[in-house]
């Protein structure tokens, strides 16, 4: 039954990809498409108000400075929300809001939440404002998304254009991002939720007496607002501490199911629009492909993991799988669906509590993040991701056959290479060194309140690897509100989330000025299975050289611990 | 506006003196979208989505709250405690000092971690959870027993326990209820629900429903003496 599920949910993906990365390609050329009767005049007015002419395009450096200043405006927005959320109408009572929204704390969340990383250092329910939910983090996840999605737009451009100076304007991306993608089917699901049981109210927290006369306060608040967008943008930060496995987040089987396919389906997609627009349909299915035998891989190790008797329950006669920190009715294969889309998307809406996964049931969470969400990844990132991955294989590829490397008629020289492995050597850089300071500092330890020995170190490295990976995910046992994690987690949050950007946008930059090169005999084909092989091989070597060592520390060593 | 040439110039140069001015004429519509936008995605959607979904929805988007006499006794979606005999009994939770509708989470215990497995002074392990769920249910030491049973879910809120973990319990509930065990087991079968749409999920059963149908049966049965 879970592998049914397992393999529907695969099927379901890769079957929308070609009709939803067609949709994609018409908003990001900004084609007609049926929602034009409703959103044209609007999009027009935007246009209009913001005073941007949509006709007139951006050179590299410019899309990523808008894309920057975009962020970072967003950032002190929401920054400014949250130190004065106390002074917004509407519940939940302060008695409730026991989590002080420090200045460190407000800044960690503002910068997590307008990089789609939804990194949570705080509680929802005891720290958060209603209204601060709503028009601080809601409308964030709309717009970090769609801002992640113009970069996804821009990149293939890059790619996809020859003599163009320029790779699309940030403004029109942005709000096509918005209004076609977004919007509309937020709305659609958000409604599924709401129709399944996630409340939508402002009502305060409400006292409930229960059968044997005690009495239970019960949480509510407009949850449905942002339970969707949390998926469909590959944010991840939930309503409640609980996230996904929070009963009035996700209430039924169904709607997690249907938030997972709300993650994947547009990161996925993204590969046919990419495909589609460099006129090589079949490189895009390749590097599709690639992303699903990783994701298979991935979701059968930690299958095995959780759904195995654990050792010492065996011993007291417990049968069953892996269940603490799981919710009954999402079992093991929901939980473990939902971890692995999760880990590998940038979105890190967990459902079960990754800190009581086996040491086996980690490893592929904390890898799919470590090596830089190449698959589906983050919506518009991952783009990148993997493409950035597949033009390190190029460059291999090229070194064997002794040719000068080329991705789809682009020529990558010294320069390009250049920035090709910066991107590659970000996130060890950032992830590992943060990790070692973490472990030397002593307000770096004390984080660690639940868990020590090997697992500690991998939550620590665990939340340095999601928020560089713009992830979110957390091993919860670390108590990460305190200055020192607030203020690292911040640095990588920020490299992780512009610092890709901007090599990867640089870089189409740099493409889009090229022509492109007629393919002969001596052109590495790039939309080949052996190329798909290339791709798989590249992100595991990668993954294994940067990060090899300290895996063997944490989740390795902690798997031969029993 | 100054900015850099249309697209696709035949000259591939970056051209300096429009870039930088085309930095300066950004900042207007990034101010300005940060607020349209934020009206737009924080304000608007909300509202349109509250517009829609409340009246069509009017009992889920109030938290799905069961009232019984008109006083508020829980949510179908929330969990909550039960100790006594006559109930079915819930997972141990790990939020707050126990269904803590204001505190959801999990234990964060790494599975090798002494205290999931021992427990400490103020915590039970797995190992007297067990224990205390054998005793209670009148089974013998070493009986094996259903892993929901003895594990805290992540929510700490989880409304559900496994088909097999209720099968345990109803020879106690019919005990201090003064029913036949086939009567529970038929309540049980009831609130029982399989996969949803008989294929996502896992099979559960709704701990606070079927106590609360077990009330009623009881306060029927004793009309009709």
């Amino acid at each position: 039954m879970r592998w049914l599920e397992y393999v529907v949910f695969v099927l379901i993906v890769v079957g929308l990809a070609r009709p939803a990365g067609g949709y994609l390609a018409r908003v990001c050329q900004r084609q007609r498409s049926f929602l034009d009767p409703v959103f044209r005049p609007v999009e027009s007015l935007f246009y209009r108000l913001l005073g941007v002419d949509a006709e007139q395009e951006m050179t590299a450096g410019i899309y990523i400075w808008c894309f920057v200043l975009f962020g970072a405006g967003c950032a002190l927005l929401l920054f400014l929300m949250l130190m004065l959320q106390r002074l917004l109408p509407g519940g939940p009572a302060d008695t409730y809001l026991t989590t002080p929204m420090t200045p460190d704390l407000a800044a960690n969340t503002a910068v997590s939440f307008t990089t789609t990383t939804t990194w949570q250092a705080y509680a929802g329910e005891n720290t958060l404002r209603y209204l601060a939910q709503v028009i601080g983090l809601v409308a964030q996840n709309f717009l970090a998304a769609a801002a992640g999605l113009a970069t996804g737009f821009a990149f293939i451009r890059g790619i996809a254009r020859e003599h163009s100076a320029t790779i699309g304007n940030f403004w029109v991306d942005l709000t096509r991002s918005l209004l076609y993608v977004l919007l509309p089917l937020a709305l659609a699901g958000s409604l599924v939720l709401v129709w399944q049981g996630v409340p939508l109210n402002l009502s305060p927290y409400t006292v409930a007496h229960t059968l044997e006369g005690r009495t239970q306060i019960i949480a509510l608040g407009p949850v449905a607002a942002l339970e969707f967008i949390k998926n469909l943008g590959t944010n991840g930060g939930g309503f409640f501490n609980a996230n996904g496995a929070h009963p009035y987040a996700n209430p039924t089987p169904f709607t997690n199911f249907l938030g997972m396919l709300a993650i994947a389906v547009l990161p996925a997609s993204l590969m046919i629009t990419f495909g589609h627009m460099t006129h090589k349909p079949r490189a895009g299915w390749v590097l599709l492909m690639v992303m699903v035998a990783l994701f298979v891989a991935g979701l059968a190790i930690c299958d095995r993991a959780e759904a195995a008797q654990p050792q010492p329950l065996a011993g007291l006669h417990i049968v069953g799988a892996n269940m603490e920190g799981k919710e009954v009715r999402f079992g093991v294969g929901e939980s473990v669906l939902t971890a692995v889309v999760t880990a590998n998307t940038a979105t890190g809406s967990y459902n079960s509590m990754h800190d009581s996964y086996q040491p086996l049931g980690v490893l592929p969470l904390l890898v799919s993040m470590l090596v830089g969400e190449v698959v589906f990844g983050g919506l518009g990132a991952g783009v990148y991701s993997i493409v950035m991955t597949a033009l390190v294989a190029v460059f291999l590829g090229g070194l064997m056959i002794g040719r000068t490397p080329e991705y789809l008629g682009k020529k990558i020289t010294s320069l390009e290479t250049r920035w090709i492995a910066l991107y590659a050597l970000l996130t060890p850089l950032v992830a590992l060194a943060l990790t070692a300071v973490a472990v030397a500092v002593q307000s770096g330890r004390a984080g660690l309140v639940t868990n020590a020995g090997p697992r500690g170190l991998t939550e620590i490295l665990f939340a340095f690897a999601s928020c560089v990976a713009n992830n979110g995910q957390t091993m919860a046992g670390l108590n990460a509100n305190s200055l020192f994690y607030n203020v690292t987690t911040i640095v990588a949050m920020l490299a992780g989330r512009y610092g890709s950007a901007a090599l990867a946008l640089a870089l189409a930059g740099r493409f889009a000025q090229q022509r492109r090169l007629p393919t002969t005999a001596g052109t590495l084909p790039c939309d080949t299975p052996t190329f798909g092989a290339l791709v798989f091989g590249t992100v595991l070597l990668l993954g294994a050289l940067c990060f090899f060592p300290a895996l063997a520390l944490g989740p390795i060593v902690e798997f031969f611990q029993h | 506006m100054s900015g850099p040439e249309e697209s696709a110039g035949e000259t591939p140069q970056d051209a300096p003196e429009s870039s930088s001015a085309g930095l300066a004429d950004q900042l207007r519509p990034a101010i300005l979208s940060v607020v349209v936008l934020t009206l737009l995605a924080g304000c608007a959607f909300p509202l349109l989505l509250f517009a829609i979904a409340a009246p069509l929805f009017p009992h889920q988007a109030g938290g799905s709250l069961i009232r019984r006499n008109g006083v508020v006794v829980g949510s179908e979606l929330i969990g909550q405690e039960f100790t006594r005999p006559e109930y079915f009994h819930s997972r141990p939770s790990a939020a707050g000092s126990g269904y803590d509708g204001t505190a959801s989470g999990g234990t964060n215990l790494g599975p090798n971690n002494p205290k999931l497995m021992n427990g400490a002074p103020d915590f039970a392990g797995i190992r007297q959870l067990a224990e205390a769920y054998r005793k209670r249910n009148g089974l013998l030491p070493g009986a094996p027993i259903p892993v929901d049973a003895v594990t805290r879910s992540a929510s700490g809120l989880d409304p559900h326990i496994t088909p097999a973990n209720a099968e345990l319990q109803i020879p106690r509930v019919a005990r201090a209820r003064g029913v036949s065990a086939e009567a529970v087991r038929r309540l049980v079968a009831i609130y029982t629900q399989g996969p949803q749409f008989s294929y996502f999920g896992a099979a559960r059963v709704s701990v606070l429903e079927l106590n609360l149908a077990l009330d009623q049966l009881l306060s029927q049965s004793a009309l009709s003496h």
